[in-house]
């Protein structure tokens, strides 16, 4: 499954830096239009330098990304999101000075087949009614939902989303998991960090195990019940 | 007449008058600043010097092209705009990541060399530019004699201040510029090009300065010192309203002209100290300004 040729994005052997730090050792993975695929490991194991160094925001990158098919290691952040990915940062990056209509509307649209405000608004009802407020009023399930939903207007197809469950409460993170399942339906293609492999697996097809900046495995979502003491053990939990 | 405190109402309006004509440039120039601020994260000690080059290309325009005030009232902060474009360019650029002392001791360097340059040329004594016919003369308020063309830089002064403030807080352009404020990283992961909005922000921000020298021309002389004189006042007005702030520095720019100008007429001597008393007082209340965020 992971050697499909027609792969939206191929990773192939990346390396990373911060600063003068390496922190990425060669990262090599795969993912198919239409599929949901996680990052799993530990903290500090390289899943969000990943994700950044996919943005082109990480300081210096080596080795191969190719988004269907043209080549993003290089290019700067701005031509790379154009491209058509969308970036939800671990933090949520919800700007404080701007409503919540205005962080809604930000990102440029990048290509075809966004969605429209009113079918987000549909998607995350919660956004409704705090149009007007600043981003930072915002519960912390709430500012998750404008990150995630201020993408999905832009028609980008592959959606970077870094640890989207994380500090919510378990009602929050059901409804997160509803909204990833149904943007997977209309097509959306997720590249997903987390480190809570539960909501990982109730979304994702594949996952990968990311440990000391290098992928170390490869497990299918339906083998996952077989493999949960190999995750553990790679987790450490 | 009816004399207020003693003080004839004539002098006070006067007073009032003159008080707003220099807020009104106060204004005009710690806005700029402040939009420079907000976005690059650099004091532009160039302000005064681009000021004062608004002033000087409107002047030349008339002297040498025969280009009167109205066309160089847009000509000369385009022009005076796009050596601030140049200068981000190839000079500011490269210094963003460093102390923001650099960015202090390399436009104030650059405001230096650019008033050498025209104190050499046309030295320091004023050259005098004339006010358009249409704004020429005075309106009799039967109280008091107002000039049309102060009248003028007040209202120009009100209508770009608030078009800015529009600008920013209003429309999609600015909400790009709020939120790069914040997370420049970010806003260019989304997909904007925020190098090069930082490059035309500047152009903008030295732009307005052009636009305050084109309106002081008439009303001082046109000389290469014009502008360092005026930014002592304007930082202090800045730091009143607070580093960054839109309708901050709109409001102390207005504000601290009024207050200079009642000062005036109630204790003269003071009246070159207040602003900077001002400063003191609203710094030690509140030391990020009266509209400022703490960073």
């Amino acid at each position: 499954m992971s050697d499909q040729p027609a792969a939206m994005l191929d990773i192939h052997d990346l390396q990373g830096w911060y600063d003068e730090s390496h922190v990425l050792h060669g990262i090599s993975l795969k993912v198919a239009r239409g599929e949901v695929i996680t990052l799993l490991g530990r903290n500090g194991a390289g899943k969000t330098t990943s994700l950044r160094a996919i943005m082109g925001i990480l300081g210096r990158t080596a080795g191969s990304i190719r988004f269907n098919g043209a080549e993003l290691v290089g290019l700067s952040p701005d031509k790379i999101a154009r491209k058509g990915i969308g970036y939800c940062p671990e933090d949520r990056g919800i700007f404080s000075g701007l409503t919540v209509d205005e962080n809604l509307l930000l990102p440029p649209v990048v290509g075809k087949g966004g969605m429209s405000v009113a079918e987000i608004h549909t998607l995350f009802p919660n956004l409704v009614e705090r149009r007007t407020s600043f981003g930072t009023k915002l519960s912390g399930g709430e500012q998750q939902m404008l990150a995630i939903g201020r993408i999905l207007r832009t028609g980008a197809s592959l959606l970077l989303l870094d640890e989207p469950t994380e500090g919510l409460a378990p009602v929050i993170v059901q409804q997160i998991g509803v909204a990833v399942r149904l943007l997977k339906q209309r097509g959306f293609t997720i590249l997903l960090v987390e480190q809570n492999f539960h909501f990982a697996s109730t979304v994702a097809d594949r996952h990968y195990v990311v440990e000391e900046g290098k992928i170390v495995d490869e497990i299918a979502n339906d083998d996952l019940p077989n493999q949960t003491e190999r995750l553990k053990s790679y987790l450490g939990v | 007449m009816i004399p207020i405190l003693n003080i004839p109402t004539d002098v006070l309006l006067g007073q009032l008058l003159l008080g707003l004509i220099n807020g009104s440039f106060y204004a005009i120039l710690s806005l700029g600043l402040s939009v420079i601020f907000g976005l690059l994260n650099i004091i532009n000690f160039t302000h005064g010097a681009q000021y004062m080059m608004g002033a000087f290309v409107s002047w030349m325009l008339l002297t040498y092209f025969g280009i009167g005030y109205w066309p160089a009232l847009l000509i000369s902060p385009v022009v005076v705009g796009i050596t601030g474009v140049i200068l981000e360019r190839f000079i500011l650029r490269r210094i963003y990541d460093i102390d923001h002392i650099y960015g202090f001791l390399l436009t104030y360097g650059v405001a230096l060399v650019i008033e050498s340059i025209f104190r050499g040329q046309y030295g320091v004594s004023g050259q005098p530019y004339r006010a358009p016919a249409l704004l020429s003369g005075v309106i009799d308020l039967d109280f008091m004699v107002l000039p049309i063309y102060r009248l003028w830089v007040v209202a120009a002064s009100i209508a770009v201040c608030a078009g800015t403030w529009l600008i920013i807080e209003k429309t999609r352009l600015g909400s790009y510029l709020r939120a790069a404020t914040e997370r420049p990283v970010l806003v260019r992961a989304f997909g904007v090009n925020v190098p090069r909005m930082i490059m035309i922000t500047y152009g903008f921000g030295v732009a307005l300065a052009a636009f305050a020298g084109v309106l002081a021309a008439p009303l001082y002389q046109v000389s290469s010192i014009m502008g360092s004189n005026l930014m002592v006042v304007v930082f202090a007005v800045v730091v009143i309203g607070g580093m960054g702030s839109i309708g901050g520095s709109i409001v102390a720019g207005f504000g601290l002209g009024i207050l200079e100008g009642l000062t005036k007429v109630f204790y003269p001597p003071g009246s070159n100290l207040v602003v900077f008393v001002a400063m003191i007082l609203i710094l030690t209340l509140r030391p990020a300004g009266l509209f400022g965020k703490a960073r």
